[in-house]
């Protein structure tokens, strides 16, 4: 037998994907090219003030017209669905998918039309006249609190969805001890305080959101595709929500066109959809407008933090307090409440405090509420902490790399639990912060910075660390989902591979880095493994793509499944060949005793007596095919540093990017060239964040950035040549030593952007989002000087 | 109802369209050319871009019978047989996408780039596509992928 080609080892490399062929030809389906016969159009007229009682809503004109299938107020709706369910512990008032008497926030939904065709649904919603009385708008969440203007919730007092929880030292359960913050502060040689705001953000995949869902009647069972990141959740939400039976719905997620957090939530229209369908026995279609999508799909951050850290000279931090204030808006949704809880918990940060308080009230406002968003509450307490650490280097007149390593938790210290609740599971900042000092030559910029500065130039240095917690699960973290993953791997009858995900990846490219590993795991060509994903008549279990979950936790599942049906195979060669199962290696897309090449059985071969076992090996079963639950005894807590070099031009206040270097540790990686991608993906939102991306409101409560003509996404010449690099700390949470990355970016780049935009104009903290007009003002108020303070003022 | 004619991708098509139709949804709808997206509504995006008379236009700012007699080129018939355009040759090789919704209008926005520019610098090809909304890669691997192409003209 001629000697095969040595396939090379896949994982590690930086293999070209696997979905793109079909996404480089226009021959991917997303929802909204899903056509069915006699599909009818879904549109929803939505409220256009932010808070008022509903007087009367007109329908009359809209059923009238021509193409016209039906209308449905709230009344009409709430008669099929029961209030939204959430997916978190809080008490929450009611929410109806579609407004019956009151509304909350621009946007919301108050009636429904179905229509022939998308251009008469749209006419028909025009067409309804609804008379509302105006109450006054609650847009400020501090004078919320004090239930100013008004009270938007009779059984909410102070518009308090979640008044006040606490983590951290001197937290027990329900009680809270004070006394070692308070001798921290009361010790403390230095102190700094600052409020800050970690803005309103709308995540803006390029998809908006949009539904299609089939009933048949006879048969009893829906079909419904959606723009999600968790079509099982789905599935179980729409099955609850219709009191029908798991089995009796598939939910299908096909191309999703980006998602970033804020396609989890499982949204009223997709319960109105499947509700409507099932009314009318029609399969309907939805889709998003990109104006709809700023009102209806659910912002990002949205929270205020009050900082204050204590401190020795020498820089050690002593006690840190942070109050947090999250503006959820107007609804709870499935996990809204859940999000800046995680802001406590990461308000940790890299350092070893050795005592913390964090606190979190969460307030209803007449916005579109909050969910999450990339990074959903890590990124606003890396802001919150790094920031307080630039502060502190500031007030001390320390290099703000050396004040962080002053007070990082050692390398030797992992697992390492904070006070804050996070079991950290590796980690070596110190590296992770000196990879990022050279690579970006730290000293060197300083130096630069200083002639351009001599130039006349208006030009800062930012730096900031992060870790992050991913790899969600366990389950205990995810008590209204699961925080498991499943995987099933079949070989099949010709030898090739097909692998089931739960995981749904949406521009994560799954497709190809779970290949990899099933192609290295069995020793066979890549070519000859299909990943499948995004269908529950397909993939029997999952929870879904979110928390940088893929590749720790759905990856380890698809791990755990390939190893049941290897060693399942290995039985059935080990009978072919009459050796034992322990000699039996996997090499090359064959299957063979070890040291015996002439043995080798192609896969084709063993899978032919798997299916066809004559005489069936006493104690098998048939088939080559195993499925595996995840269940990971913890998360993952990827780390990094990341450091920025701005100009803010004299003339116009405008922000520029010079430089960015990011250092990123995400344990193993699988693919390199997909990491890169999402790190740069990461870092493009975050650098967004901090420059450009704002959701604002008017004090009527208007939304005032509701397309991409107000709010600033960023383009290609927004940003300079990222610079990245890796350090590798792997997890042991997994057997692939891997912890997540999709998020990593969003999380340092943002306070390492405020850090150069303060540093640039010698200020001690100028706040996000760093708005020309912002910058200009104080570079004025400076009489058009800047930075005239000593050096020794700035590191 | 008006009547219209237009070669897409080689292929003349009759049809008859409502006047407020959009080319996008006339694409998309009529001829079932689903590779053209639509991203927003305000003709920020650029995801809908296709080549009109072999210039670069965003179909959901004109309307079907504006194109009567035209040609235009979607992303569907970029390829020659089996044989990709280098740009889309570039944002495989080059890792040029993710989710893959902003990609034919990127793709096609380049096309007219390098029809302008066949050589053009990093800040040419960054300003060339900032009609183009990604928001999954930050750019760097489109520009990357655009390169790619160049360098292969």
């Amino acid at each position: 037998m001629a000697a095969s080609p040595v396939l090379p080892k896949l994982v590690g490399q930086r293999v070209k994907r696997r979905e793109d062929p079909r996404l480089i030809q226009g021959g991917a389906t997303y929802v909204d090219d899903v056509k069915i016969a006699g599909m009818q159009y879904v549109q929803f007229k939505r409220s256009d003030i932010a808070h008022g009682r509903i007087r009367s809503i007109d329908v009359s004109a809209a059923r009238e017209m021509e193409g016209v299938e039906a209308v449905f107020t709230g009344k009409d709706i709430a008669a099929m669905l029961k209030p939204l369910p959430i997916g978190t512990p809080f008490t929450s008032p009611p929410h109806y998918a579609v407004a019956i008497d009151a509304v909350r926030y621009g946007g919301e939904a108050v009636a429904v039309v179905v229509a022939s065709d998308r251009y008469v649904a749209r006419d028909a919603a025009d067409a309804i006249v609804v008379d509302y009385e105006p109450l006054p708008a609650v847009i400020d969440p501090e004078l919320a609190m004090q239930g100013k203007p008004t009270v938007i919730y009779p059984d909410f007092p102070n518009n308090l969805s979640v008044p006040l929880i606490s983590s951290g030292t001197g937290v027990h359960g329900s009680t809270v001890d004070d006394s070692a913050i308070d001798k921290a502060f009361a010790a403390a040689e230095v102190v700094v305080r600052q409020r800050m705001h970690n803005h309103r953000l709308a995540p803006s995949a390029m998809e908006p959101r949009g539904v299609v869902a089939h009933w048949e009647p006879s048969k009893g069972f829906m079909t419904i595709w959606s723009s999600t990141q968790n079509p099982h959740i789905l599935r179980t939400m729409i099955a609850g929500m219709l009191d029908v039976g798991e089995s009796q719905i598939r939910a299908i997620a096909p191309e999703v066109g980006g998602g970033f957090g804020a396609k989890i939530n499982i949204y009223p229209e997709e319960y109105v959809v499947a509700a409507v369908s099932k009314r009318l026995g029609l399969p309907l279609k939805w889709i998003e407008e990109r104006s709809e999508a700023f009102v209806a799909t659910t912002h990002g951050r949205g929270i205020i933090g009050y900082l204050e850290m204590a401190a020795r000279k020498d820089g050690r931090v002593t006690g840190v307090k942070l109050r947090l204030i999250a503006d959820i808006g107007a609804y709870n949704m499935l996990l809204t409440a859940a999000i800046p809880t995680l802001t406590m918990m990461m308000a940790n940060a890299t350092y070893d405090f050795p005592a913390i308080r964090t606190t979190l009230t969460e307030v209803f406002t007449n916005k579109t509420p909050t969910d999450a968003y990339r990074g959903a509450g890590r990124p606003e307490a890396t802001y919150f902490i790094e920031r307080g650490m630039d502060l502190l280097a500031r007030e001390l007149n320390m290099d703000p790399a050396e004040l962080r390593r002053r007070n990082f938790i050692a390398k030797d210290r992992f697992p390492f639990h904070t006070q804050t609740g996070a079991v950290y599971d590796s980690g070596d900042y110190e590296k992770a912060l000196d990879a990022a000092l050279t690579a970006a030559d730290w000293e060197g910029l300083k130096k630069q910075r200083e002639a351009m500065r001599s130039d006349g130039r208006i030009v800062g240095l930012g730096l900031a660390m992060y870790v992050e917690v991913c790899g969600m699960g366990p389950s205990a973290a995810l008590p209204s989902t699961g925080g498991w993953e499943h995987s099933q791997v079949t070989v099949e009858r010709d030898g090739r591979i097909t692998a089931t995900t739960g995981v749904s990846p949406h521009g994560q490219g799954n497709e190809t880095t779970f290949a990899q590993m099933l192609a290295d795991q069995f020793g066979v060509p890549l070519e000859h493994v299909t990943i499948l994903h995004g269908d529950t008549g397909v993939v029997k279990q999952g929870i879904g793509t979110f928390g940088s979950r893929s590749q720790a936790v759905g990856g380890t599942a698809l791990h755990m499944a390939g190893t049941k049906v290897k060693t399942k195979m290995a039985k059935f060669a080990a009978a072919m060949l009459e050796a034992h199962e322990d000699d039996i290696v996997f090499e090359n897309g064959e299957v063979m005793v070890k040291g015996a090449p002439a043995s080798a059985k192609k896969f084709s071969e063993i899978a032919s007596f798997a299916y066809v076992p004559i005489p069936l090996p006493e104690g098998m079963e048939p088939g080559l095919s195993d499925e595996a639950f995840f269940e990971p005894s913890n998360n993952t807590y990827p780390f990094g540093c990341h450091i920025v070099m701005l100009e803010i031009d004299r003339e116009t206040g405008e922000p520029k990017l010079l430089k960015v270097v990011a250092v990123d540790d995400a344990g193993n990686l699988i693919n390199p060239l997909i990491v890169e991608g999402q790190i740069h993906g990461g870092l493009a939102q975050g650098i967004g964040q901090a420059m450009i991306e704002e959701v604002v409101y008017g004090e009527d409560g208007q939304l005032l950035t509701g397309s991409f003509m107000d709010y600033a996404l960023p383009r290609a010449i927004d940003f300079p040549h990222f610079e990245l690099h890796a350090t590798v700390t792997p997890t042991p949470v997994n057997p692939l030593g891997a912890k997540g990355v999709g998020e990593a970016g969003t999380l340092g780049s943002t306070p390492a952007m405020v850090a150069a935009a303060s540093d640039a104009l010698g200020v001690p903290h100028v706040d996000m989002m760093l708005r020309p007009e912002k910058l200009w003002r104080i570079i004025q108020a400076q009489g058009g000087q800047h930075g005239s303070e000593q050096e020794g003022g700035r590191p | 109802m008006a009547q219209i004619s237009v070669t897409v991708n080689g292929k003349t098509r009759r049809a008859h369209v409502e006047p407020r139709t959009l080319l996008v949804h006339f694409l998309r709808e009529q001829l079932n050319l689903t590779g053209t997206h639509i991203g927003c509504d305000t003709s920020q995006c650029g995801a809908c871009t296709v080549l009109i008379d072999g210039r670069s236009a965003k179909a959901c700012t004109v309307f079907a019978v504006q194109v009567d007699g035209s040609s235009i080129t979607t992303i569907e018939g970029l390829a020659t047989g089996d044989r990709l355009h280098p740009l889309q040759e570039g944002f495989w090789e080059e890792h040029g996408l993710q989710c893959g919704y902003c990609t034919p209008g990127m793709i096609m926005a380049a096309v007219n780039l390098l029809a302008d520019n066949p050589a053009p610098t990093e800040q040419e090809i960054r300003e060339g596509i900032s009609g183009n909304f990604c928001r999954c890669t930050g750019y760097q691997h489109i520009v990357s992928a655009v390169q790619h192409a160049a360098g292969k003209k």
